[in-house]
């Protein structure tokens, strides 16, 4: 589904569904440098069992026009211009890595918008090592490399994945290949300078699931505890063996975690 | 944090897609001979129905052991899928369906596997799609062959039997140029000796019949797609993939380049194209095809150096007459080769004889060594006449343009020893000069 925010043509994967004012929603958040189809399986599977999905294509990224969001509150404010442009008052927030943050923020500012928000491999703060960061504002290969390399779990590096026929780690590169010029240095920019991650966890009113993958090197399970102690109303689950591609690597635990988190709403 | 090292080639022909049975611990992959597989419930089986969850649900979609395959070779050629299919044709076959319909246009090589003419020649043109043969070596025949309803760009890493050297840069550049794939061959090469879509090709198959199983045991065939083809771009290959890009009714309206940014294709293919024409591969071929593959980098090593010693045997054999193998002088591809297959040129090759339709027959007969058969890429030494079996419903015009003639001999070198095998060659050529 194609809408304007802001001035500019928006995307959102609806898992093949028209909108239906009478069904509630979940707007699904990507992380740096992906865009909507990381939660093919996930988004899917609400659109077809009585949810309005939008997993966007944040601005920048896959087929949403204008430049990447330089900092986190600039994209939990655009996911709140994309529910106005809808005319949706409230919905549910999924969110991964950079996602994870603009979820988190866009929670703590906007509560009368937001009844519940999952976090997928989220820290706080989010620190980018100054490598990868520099590879990426270089627009230098390595930095997919090096995200390729941190983001998945030592045994998912070499395939077994449960999507028949597809290879993990060349479809992650590929994707993130396709990212425009500079959208990989912005986001990772932005997740690096959120500094207000534990304030907007304290302000967090709505229920909260954490998904934290146990072998994941891209946002340590250790740098997730300040979030959780600061989070009132939370859940989490670690899946084992896991890195920081949850969607792909575990997509089923990731599925059976949102939907006893996102049907217990109702 | 030090940047992640890469897994190397050869440790990927034996781990890629693979991990131990999580059920038995057993080592090797698992032969899952098993038409179907258990729902938890009745949610789940209408996930896994309307890919809201990733499974199995019947083997002619996909299977345990032919995911592992499927993995294994996009892990080596650098893709994002695969699909494992019947055979090598029934690999082209998906390629083309998945793409086009009636009205549609192919332009390929025509120095190609005869099967694959046959398909493309007298078989696809009763189903309204029609292909444009072309020299592999004029970029400008390429470009003069494409028209509006041209839909892909289809040729063989080596020419068969010519071992044309596909320049797969200029034309996937091409291609590309005109908002079309580049679909290649590679069954000569394997990703042990080139990796297409390194140099630009969006979706590469092989007859793993051939070199990736290696012993001639199976049939089979792998589809991989690159992710890297672009079946929306604006003013270029927009509206012309109405197969990727817009609703399909026969899968709840999906649209599969919205359904996956990279591998559409991919979910076309198996979704529509193993789902309805159902040429799918049987899980004890996939279990021998990674049989295969986890010796492949050793054994392309051996049949390239093997090969090497033969062509050098031949090219200086009073008897013949030429030897066609891009790594001589004497063949056109030569510095083509060097860049683009620096490991070697595989190990099927032709040559010619100085001598009568007759003395080809008489040194044929005369090998001991090597099998008289239709088939390549086999452990064992293989030889055949093209003009009397593979190619012999090509006609004689198109034979000499692919640079076959009577006299051309195809050889396919094993993994024997070099010695052994041209004491072969040269009793065979000897039986052949005196009669």
């Amino acid at each position: 589904m194609r809408f304007e925010v802001t001035g500019h043509t928006a995307y959102a994967y609806t898992g093949s569904r028209a909108f239906d004012s009478s069904q509630s929603t979940i707007a699904f958040v990507h992380g740096a440098a992906n865009d909507h189809s990381v939660w093919a399986l996930q988004s899917r599977y609400f659109a077809h069992h009585g949810r309005n999905v939008l997993a966007v294509d944040l601005p920048g990224h896959g087929k949403s026009e204008g430049a990447p969001l330089s900092s986190v509150a600039s994209i939990a404010d655009w996911l709140i211009d994309a529910l106005d442009a809808l005319r949706i008052e409230t919905a549910a927030l999924v969110g991964h890595s950079l996602g994870s943050l603009a979820v988190l923020d866009a929670a703590s500012r906007y509560p009368q918008r937001v009844d519940r928000i999952a976090l997928l491999g989220p820290s706080v703060p989010m620190p980018v090592s100054e490598a990868l960061l520099d590879a990426a504002k270089r627009d230098d290969h390595a930095a997919f490399e090096m995200i390729n390399g941190w983001s998945f779990s030592p045994a998912d590096q070499l395939g077994g994945n449960r999507q028949p026929g597809v290879w993990m780690t060349g479809n992650s590169m590929r994707l993130m290949e396709r990212s425009r010029p500079a959208a990989l240095y912005t986001d990772l920019a932005a997740c690096n300078s959120y500094a207000d991650g534990l304030n907007a966890a304290g302000k967090v009113r709505c229920p909260a699931l954490l998904l934290i993958g146990q072998r994941d090197q891209m946002t340590l399970p250790k740098n997730a505890r300040a979030l959780v102690a600061a989070l009132t109303d939370k859940r989490v689950v670690t899946i084992p063996d896991c890195g920081h591609s949850l969607m792909a690597e575990a997509p089923d635990q990731v599925l059976d975690a949102l939907r006893e988190f996102l049907f217990a709403a109702h | 944090m030090t940047k992640p090292k890469s897994t190397h080639f050869d440790t990927l022909t034996l781990h890629a897609g693979a991990r131990p049975d999580p059920a038995t611990g057993a080592r090797a992959t698992p032969i899952y001979q098993s038409t179907s597989f258990v729902f938890r419930d009745s949610d789940h089986a209408a996930a896994l129905f309307n890919m809201e969850r990733a499974g199995h649900v019947y083997s002619r979609i996909s299977n345990p052991t032919c995911a592992v395959l499927e993995e294994r070779i996009s892990a080596l050629e650098g893709g994002v899928g695969a699909i494992a299919v019947a055979s090598g044709q029934a690999a082209l076959h998906l390629a083309i369906v998945t793409l086009m319909g009636a009205g549609s246009h192919i332009v390929a090589s025509r120095s190609l596997y005869g099967g694959s003419h046959n398909l493309l020649d007298f078989t696809l043109p009763r189903f309204g799609i029609e292909t444009t043969f072309v020299d592999p070596r004029n970029l400008d025949g390429w470009r003069r062959a494409i028209r509006p309803n041209t839909r892909l760009l289809f040729g063989e890493t080596l020419g068969n039997p010519g071992l044309e050297v596909l320049d797969v840069p200029r034309v996937a550049s091409l291609a590309h140029e005109h908002g079309l794939p580049l679909l290649v061959d590679s069954t000569f090469t394997t990703p042990s000796l080139m990796r297409p879509f390194e140099h630009g090709a969006d979706l590469v198959y092989h007859s793993a019949t051939k070199f990736l199983s290696g012993h001639g045991v199976v049939i089979g065939g792998l589809l991989v797609d690159s992710g890297k083809f672009d079946w929306n771009e604006p003013n270029k290959s927009a509206g012309k993939f109405p197969t990727l890009t817009e609703p399909y009714a026969g899968f709840h309206g999906m649209v599969f380049a919205e359904e996956s940014t990279t591998a559409a294709f991919l979910l076309r293919a198996r979704r529509e194209g193993i789902r309805d024409f159902g040429a799918c591969m049987a899980p004890m071929t996939a279990f021998q095809v990674l049989q295969g593959i986890e010796t492949l980098p050793l054994r392309m090593q051996r049949h390239v150096e093997n090969t090497r010693k033969v062509v050098a045997f031949l090219a200086s054999h009073r008897f013949v007459e030429s030897v066609g193998y891009p790594e001589l002088p004497t063949h056109p591809d030569q510095a083509l080769a060097a860049r683009l297959l620096p490991d070697g040129c595989g190990a099927v090759f032709s040559f010619a004889i100085r001598g009568t339709r007759e003395q080809g027959r008489r040194f044929i007969e005369s090998l001991r060594i090597f099998s008289h058969l239709a088939n390549v890429g086999d452990a064992k030494s293989l030889v055949i006449h093209p003009a009397s079996t593979t190619h012999f419903r090509v006609a004689t015009e198109d034979l000499k343009a692919a640079g076959i003639t009577e006299g051309t001999i195809r050889l396919s070198v094993g993994l024997e020893h070099a010695d052994d095998l041209i004491e072969d060659l040269s009793r065979a050529l000897h039986a052949a000069e005196r009669s």
